[in-house]
């Protein structure tokens, strides 16, 4: 939603930056996904990729 | 009244699309279903915890635990979220489900994969319990049906958020989302985020069990699994507390003191939960100490104050209406005059405490470095999560279906004196089982396992008169909660069966 849109649904005042954020839904879904992402999983898998394979799996 | 393909609740106001309430009374159905699945396996499990009794054999105890795990922790709460979802969207924007079909295929691949699942499970080909972990194998269906019900779930989820679309381009509603909405859009994002790891890890464990590909990595499955395990956990949390909002609001009439606050809280939740799944890889060597302690420390905490916020908030909000309602005299009036006899408050203070109390103090010290070494695979850990879980969103959710029944159905809850004693016999058992796990574990009695003493192991281990009566009260406790769950069940199932019907 457009800050404009924003204001003339509330009598004219404009919106916060904060409100048009948290009404921004597919911002914070694409932000939630990358913090996952970047934090846990890719962080995680670039450290197990660099762990030596067990000398107990031979070919 | 009905006008085409929408009726008004002339309790409420809502419009409400019939194709949105048929779907919404499928899934809620079919929870309730596997709760009792669930529920009646769990007497089996506190009945073989409970050593004196010591029910099943260790075949059907793990066999059995594993599908008491996938019932209650996967399919009654995910299927409940779903009915949660398209309430949130549909009927509290009064709007149209967008693609009811996708809402069927939905609905369609989770039960097909529930089944799945629970078969091969009863045949005794996926002995591996809920967190199934590599190197031990299932057979391969059983991996599907958890792939069928992921993809299903996700589907829910986009059909929740299309339906946000066409409320907007429709213009059902002005500005923001209502809370109770914003709560179950933050509830469907993480499940999205969660549901993808499950999707990550399942296909190629699902490709490695067939003989497909050669090997799958323990430690990069457990990261991935707990990316999916631990996150679907906190779908529950985000529904759950859009329930508590929602019961608030039904149950006295209150509203958010500071909707700010409240939202603010709810994007820490999509922002930061997530990653709280690290604190199940605390003790994996392949990990290094800042993956840990940047995962389970400084983000993870900024998710922990969103409960706390949310601890403040409800329990805030609900004194401003009883205030409001005049209960005024002393610190405490509005406390003892609160509408204890309607099961829709009782449960929503029952789950709040059993939750943050109870669940969520355990869950932040359990959660840390230090003490994770030794609670991890001990019952200190299940008594946690049966708080939260189980007195915490399986409250919620039961206190919600009191008003969903006459809402959605139609119909007048059947037994209401029944009704009234519900929330307390399960919510009370079940912080009782609860703590008594979580003392049990403090002595190290061990989770997941049939035999704690070791009887046939190459060594014993000894505990003393005080365990066996902390899990005999475990044992009374889970069988007074199994009491409780199937109050829920038969006052639903009459409900459906014999209650009035509302005329609207």
């Amino acid at each position: 939603m457009t800050e404009e849109s924003q204001a003339q649904e509330s009598g004219g005042k404009p919106a916060s930056y904060w409100e048009v954020f948290y009404d921004d839904i597919f911002l914070l879904f694409f932000l939630s996904i990358a913090i996952l992402y970047i934090s846990y999983t890719v962080w995680g898998l670039m450290e197990l990729g660099t762990v030596d394979p067990s000398p107990l799996l031979k070919p | 009244m009905a006008s085409g393909n929408f009726r008004t609740c002339p309790t409420t106001g809502f419009k409400i699309h019939i194709p949105a309430q048929t779907l919404i009374q499928t899934n809620a159905v079919t929870a309730i279903v596997f709760l009792l699945v669930g529920g009646i396996l769990g007497l089996g499990m506190v009945l073989t915890r409970w050593q004196a009794v010591h029910l099943l054999n260790d075949e059907w105890f793990y066999r059995l635990l594993t599908l008491h795990g996938i019932a209650m922790l996967v399919a009654w709460i995910i299927f409940f979220e779903m009915a949660v979802l398209y309430f949130a969207s549909a009927i509290v924007l009064s709007s149209r489900l967008a693609a009811p079909w996708a809402g069927w295929l939905q609905y369609v691949l989770m039960l097909g994969g529930a089944a799945l699942t629970a078969v091969q499970i009863l045949l005794g080909n996926a002995d591996v319990m809920f967190t199934s972990y590599v190197p031990l194998q299932a057979n391969h269906l059983y991996y599907l049906g958890i792939i069928l019900f992921a993809v299903g779930a996700i589907v829910g989820c986009i059909v929740f958020f299309a339906t946000l679309v066409v409320a907007k381009t429709e213009g059902t509603y002005k500005g923001s989302l209502p809370l109770v909405t914003f709560g179950a859009a933050a509830a469907a994002i993480i499940a999205i985020a969660t549901l993808s790891h499950g999707a990550i890890v399942f296909i190629p464990t699902w490709l490695w069990a067939a003989g497909i590909i050669p090997m799958m990595d323990a430690e990069v499955y457990r990261l991935l699994f707990w990316g999916f395990g631990h996150s679907s956990q906190q779908i529950n949390v985000c529904a759950m507390v859009s329930v508590w909002y929602l019961l608030g609001t039904l149950t006295v009439g209150a509203k958010p003191m500071n909707e700010k606050v409240c939202r603010t809280a709810f994007v820490f939740y999509i922002l930061f939960i997530n990653i709280a799944s690290e604190h199940h890889l605390l003790t994996d060597p392949g990990l290094s100490a800042a993956h840990k302690t940047w995962n389970t420390g400084y983000f993870m905490h900024l998710a922990v104050l969103a409960s706390m916020i949310h601890a403040f908030s409800i329990p805030g909000c609900i004194e401003v209406a009883l205030r409001k309602k005049g209960y005024t005299r002393g610190a405490f009036e509005w406390l003892k005059k609160a509408p204890w006899g309607n099961p829709g408050f009782s449960a929503l203070a029952l789950s709040l405490f059993g939750f943050g109390f109870l669940g969520g103090i355990t869950g932040v010290v359990y959660g840390t470095e230090q003490v994770n070494i030794i609670a991890h695979n001990n019952l200190r850990i299940p008594g946690h999560f049966h708080a939260t879980v189980v007195a915490g969103t399986t409250l919620a959710f039961m206190g919600i279906t009191y008003y969903v029944l006459p809402l959605i159905f139609r119909r007048e809850v059947a037994f209401p004196g029944l009704a009234k004693l519900q929330p307390y016999i399960f919510g009370i058992a079940m912080y009782v089982v609860s703590v008594s796990m979580m003392f049990a574990g403090g002595f190290g009695v061990s989770r997941r396992s049939w035999d704690m003493n070791g009887v046939d192991g190459p060594f014993q281990v000894n505990f003393g008169p005080i365990v066996d009566m902390a899990l005999a009260i475990m044992g009374i406790a889970g069988v007074v909660a199994c009491i409780g769950g199937a109050m829920y069940c038969i006052i639903a199932v009459a409900t459906l069966l014999i209650g009035k019907k509302i005329e609207a």
